[in-house]
């Protein structure tokens, strides 16, 4: 069974179901709308439950790709799929995010529901693709086309300043990717394949690596975001929906730090080691600067879009260190961060759906009258800061440990990165939640509802599981980031 | 060789020919029968292309004209485009109250001087293929004569295509001068013992000849002022099929008469196709009229097809003629939605006339959202695939053909601006006043097509790939 695949149409089977019921009834009929919102959460919902199933079926012992599924396309190219340990947790945290998105829209979108629910379905479809995709052409398809739906997302169903936040967010993504686009095209010239696990065993001229691991990283470090390319992000976070910035911040993001490890650490690693300096210079600049940055911003969602460079900032650290420890907290803190960061986002938007307003000081006193959210909040908050028993922990302390042994100074600076991380984001949450209520708006505002328990239920769990039982993951990773790393090792003569 | 299998080497021009004058004397005699004129030119072209598919290969008159793997593909591409804009412009016509039998024939007579251009062998067979088809056109341009736009745009397209005539003939007068035969085969062997300065000087003057055909900046001027002028679904007709002509006449000219002239030529076509990229992508931006945008984005489109045709190698031509057909494709769909749609009675034409466009016209929307996704270069749509193949074909072709690529990719970026902003006026804002009922020739049409860009691009691509390398073997170019 071609399980992958699976995976990544199936919820194109929704947006066939929508689009039928587009088709027979009038786009506006509230049955219309409500039926839109139940098959695209079950749709999810089925996605999730199938990659929970290639989850259990993926052997954590192998290293190479499983599950691979291969048949020949034109040119040369072919259509292969296939999951190796860094990959198949993207595909599950994907799956994951989802139905939560799908779920947290249900009242706040009111205009263009069938829509909004076809672009999420198809983003959800690309996304997986390019954590699927194992050859270099079909994975540029996916992961270029993912920008259109994210572009309707914030530009349709945004805020104030969306259309300037969506073609920001556009063109920045893409001048970084047709970059990559022709360092794709050089690569296939070179080596005639397109084959990504051919590619990864190919030996590039070192000369020629520098080319195009410049290419790769133009691409990948404004998707990231790393400073300073990541002007786009905190506009793009500030006017999407909140469901768009769960995405966005969930899993977008990761596409960046998969394609370092998928691409430029593996294929050209003399360049990464040559370019180790700049990224970690790069990566402590953003932990440090976007950190103080966050610290003065007044909007909510802007404050947690910078922490989420500052956050980025270990990921690239991690992955550039070279060493299993750096690997593994990188590719554990780009999942807690997919879980927490998404949540932080869902808790501004419980928010801003009774208030309408993100501004930090409209708020204050919350926890008088949410006491359940105050409580919700905190936990993420927590995690944001990195407290030991949350997942926010371990991939900071194994980036840490893991580059420290590189690079002392970058390890050191980055540490200071924690405390700055405790200010921000407890100073977030003392001018938002703790305090009396000074506002008067805000004496009828009511605590979480069942749906949005129901929202957080999960991510509450995912934070606390993987904070306390992280074994689980780096089993499934261990074989893969070993090879990973062996074969950079050696590759560096290290 | 003898004259009857000359002959049966030039079946589709014949046909094409014969076919057009029938018409013509039918129309003559029956004025009102326009629509079946207009049925019998599809006819015409469709026995034309069936003919080109399946007819042998081989060179006649002299080497006069050429029938091979490259004119047959190139032809089946140009025929299946004129049919298209047949039933897509007539009805369109005869809804503005201009019922006349000459469209058709006109399209036909257009579809021939194309079909010589592709198949072309000499000089002379060149021009003759050029002005029949140019002549052609300059009367569709100006086919609305009622319109003072259209008038405009037919003289305007009529004087400046006259000069690029006489650019053309100043240079074929040259190279036979120099070189001593109009016949391209002979060329080559005046070219294969060092090209002198008068040959290479003749070459010049044909490429900017033949620049302005394709028009490619700096000899674009044209372009804008016709495109805006003409009725839309003779630009869905001119902005496809001749474009591809032209480009595959450069490929022959270049190839079968220039092939070992190769590095004076390269860097010609190189700076022709980055200044046509160039201008397409930032002149594209000041653009409001959808007419005019369109034509910097084919200037911009020509420039990467030229890029392609830059890497002097046959996988550049074979990238040269996917693109070309893919944005053939494009380029028709699109204006076929342009033409389907109108508002009170009036033309949609500025961009901010599509202000909601999707609440209105879901499906066209759509579609023109896939062209324009197309034309931007994001996969999967087809226009990526165009890309693809010309960059990979200039990645592989040198370093001045690598810059060319990377420079290339930047300046869709810049495009990619404009190509947005279309979506976001579709997609974002609200409708001004209800769009008129589309009529259901160009709305099949104009959808058709972008099923075509996606996804159907995905499957027509196994064969493309292949008919297009055979027919690039054709032109010459190792």
């Amino acid at each position: 069974m071609p399980i992958l695949s699976l995976i990544t149409y199936a919820p194109l089977l929704g947006v066939a179901g929508i689009l039928a019921l587009r088709l027979l009834g009038k786009a506006d009929d509230p049955k219309t709308v409500a039926a839109s919102k139940w098959i695209a959460l079950v749709t999810t919902l089925a996605t999730f439950a199938l990659s929970v199933l290639l989850v259990v079926q993926f052997s954590p012992h192998e290293a190479g790709f499983q599950f691979v599924e291969d048949a020949p396309w034109f040119g040369g190219l072919h259509y292969r799929m296939g999951v190796d340990g860094i990959s198949v947790l993207f595909v599950l945290l994907t799956a994951f995010l989802m139905p939560l998105c799908i779920a947290a829209s249900w009242k706040s979108i009111e205009k263009r529901v069938l829509e909004y629910m076809i672009a999420f379905l198809i983003l959800e479809t690309l996304v997986i693709g390019v954590f699927c995709a194992l050859d270099i052409v079909l994975f540029y398809v996916f992961f270029e086309f993912s920008l259109v739906p994210m572009f309707l997302i914030i530009g349709i169903w945004g805020g104030q300043r969306r259309v300037y936040a969506a073609f920001k967010f556009f063109l920045y993504t893409l001048l970084g990717s047709v970059l990559m686009l022709a360092a794709i095209l050089a690569m296939i010239g070179i080596s005639h394949t397109s084959s990504i696990p051919a590619l990864l065993t190919y030996h590039f001229d070192p000369a020629v690596q520098t080319w195009l691991w410049l290419a790769f990283f133009a691409s990948f470090a404004v998707k990231m975001p790393m400073w300073p390319v990541h002007t786009w992000l905190p506009d793009a976070h500030v006017e999407a929906p909140t469901a768009g910035s769960v995405i966005l911040a969930g899993i977008l993001l990761k596409l960046g730090g998969y394609g370092f490890m998928r691409f430029s650490l593996p294929m050209f690693p003399a360049a990464s080691h040559m370019f180790t300096p700049l990224i970690f210079s790069l990566s402590v600049i953003a932990v440090v600067y976007t950190s103080l940055v966050a610290f003065r911003q007044l909007d909510i969602k802007k404050l947690i879009a910078y922490s989420s460079v500052a956050h980025m900032g270990f990921v690239t650290m991690g992955i550039f260190s070279g060493n299993a420890v750096g690997e593994q907290g990188a590719l554990f803190q780009m999942l807690s961060h997919g879980v927490i960061s998404g949540a932080l986002f869902l808790c501004v938007g419980v928010v801003y759906d009774r208030m309408h307003t993100r501004e930090i000081a409209f708020y204050g006193g919350l926890v008088t009258r949410m006491p359940w959210y105050a409580a919700t909040f905190m936990l993420f908050t927590m995690g944001n800061v990195g407290l030991p028993g949350t997942s926010g922990f371990i991939g900071e302390i194994l980036t840490m440990t893991g580059t420290y042994g590189v690079s002392t100074w970058t390890a050191i600076v980055a540490a200071t990165g924690v405390i700055f991380s405790a200010v921000y984001a407890l100073s977030l949450y003392r001018r938002v939640v703790f305090g009396t209520i000074t506002n008067p708006k805000l004496d009828g505002i009511g605590d979480l509802d069942w749906r949005e328990v129901a929202i957080f239920a999960p991510l509450i769990a995912a934070t606390l599981v993987l904070g306390v039982q992280p074994g689980a993951v780096f089993n499934l990773t261990q074989a893969s980031v070993d090879h990973l790393v062996s074969a950079y090792q050696s590759a560096i003569g290290g | 060789m003898s004259f009857s299998a000359d002959l049966g080497l030039a079946y589709p021009e014949l046909i094409l020919g014969i076919g057009a004058l029938v018409l013509l004397v039918f129309g003559a005699f029956a004025p009102k029968a326009s629509s079946l004129v207009g049925w019998g030119g599809v006819l015409v072209l469709a026995a034309a292309a069936f003919e080109a598919a399946t007819g042998p290969f081989g060179k006649a008159f002299a080497g006069g004209l050429i029938s091979d793997a490259g004119s047959a593909f190139a032809q089946v591409a140009i025929l299946a485009s004129s049919a298209v804009s047949i039933p897509l412009g007539q009805r369109w016509f005869q809804r503005r109250g201009v019922d006349n039998f000459e469209f058709p024939v006109l399209i036909v007579l257009a579809a021939l001087g194309m079909s010589m251009m592709v198949s072309a062998g000499d000089l002379i067979s060149l021009y003759v293929g050029v002005e029949l088809h140019s002549l052609a056109l300059y009367v569709l341009a100006a086919m609305h004569r009622d319109n003072a736009k259209a008038s405009e745009a037919g003289l305007k397209y009529f004087v400046l295509g006259a000069l690029s005539s006489g650019l053309l003939l100043y240079g074929a007068s040259l190279v036979y001068g120099f070189a001593g035969s109009t016949v391209f085969s002979d060329i080559a062997l005046a070219v294969h013992s060092g090209a002198s300065t008068g040959v290479l000087f003749g070459l010049v003057f044909l490429i900017c000849g033949l620049g302005f055909k394709v028009s490619a900046a700096p000899f674009h001027m044209w372009t804008p002022d016709v495109y805006e002028g003409a009725p839309t679904p003779v630009v869905a007709f001119f902005a496809a099929a001749p474009k591809l002509a032209a480009m595959v006449l450069f490929a022959r000219l270049l190839g079968q008469a220039f092939g070992e002239a190769v590095g004076q030529w390269q860097q010609v076509l190189v700076a022709l196709g980055l200044i046509s990229v160039a201008v397409g992508a930032f002149a594209g931006l000041a653009q409001r009229n959808l007419k005019r945008l369109w034509a910097y984005s084919s200037i911009a489109n020509v420039g990467y097809a030229i890029i392609g045709l830059s890497a002097g190698s046959a996988e550049g031509v074979q990238s040269m003629l996917i693109f070309m057909v893919l944005y053939m494709v494009d380029v028709t769909g699109f204006f076929a939605c342009l033409a389907a749609l109108r508002r009170q009675g009036r033309d949609m034409e500025t961009i901010d006339d599509m202000a909601g466009l999707f609440k209105e016209q879901p499906g066209i929307a759509l579609a023109m959202t896939a062209f324009s996704l197309s034309a931007l270069g994001l996969p999967p749509f087809s226009g990526f695939w165009g890309k693809f193949y010309v960059f990979k074909a200039a990645l592989d072709a040198g370093p001045l053909d690598e810059v060319a690529a990377v420079v290339g990719l930047v300046g869709s970026v810049v495009a990619a601006f404009y190509y947005l902003r279309l979506i976001k006026v579709m997609w974002f804002d609200d409708p001004k006043a209800a769009t008129d009922t589309p009529p259901i020739e160009a709305k099949t049409i104009g959808i058709g097509l972008a099923l075509f860009t996606f996804p159907v691009v995905l499957v027509a691509l196994h064969w493309l790939d292949g008919s297009a390398a055979q027919a690039a073997h054709a032109f010459g170019l190792g």
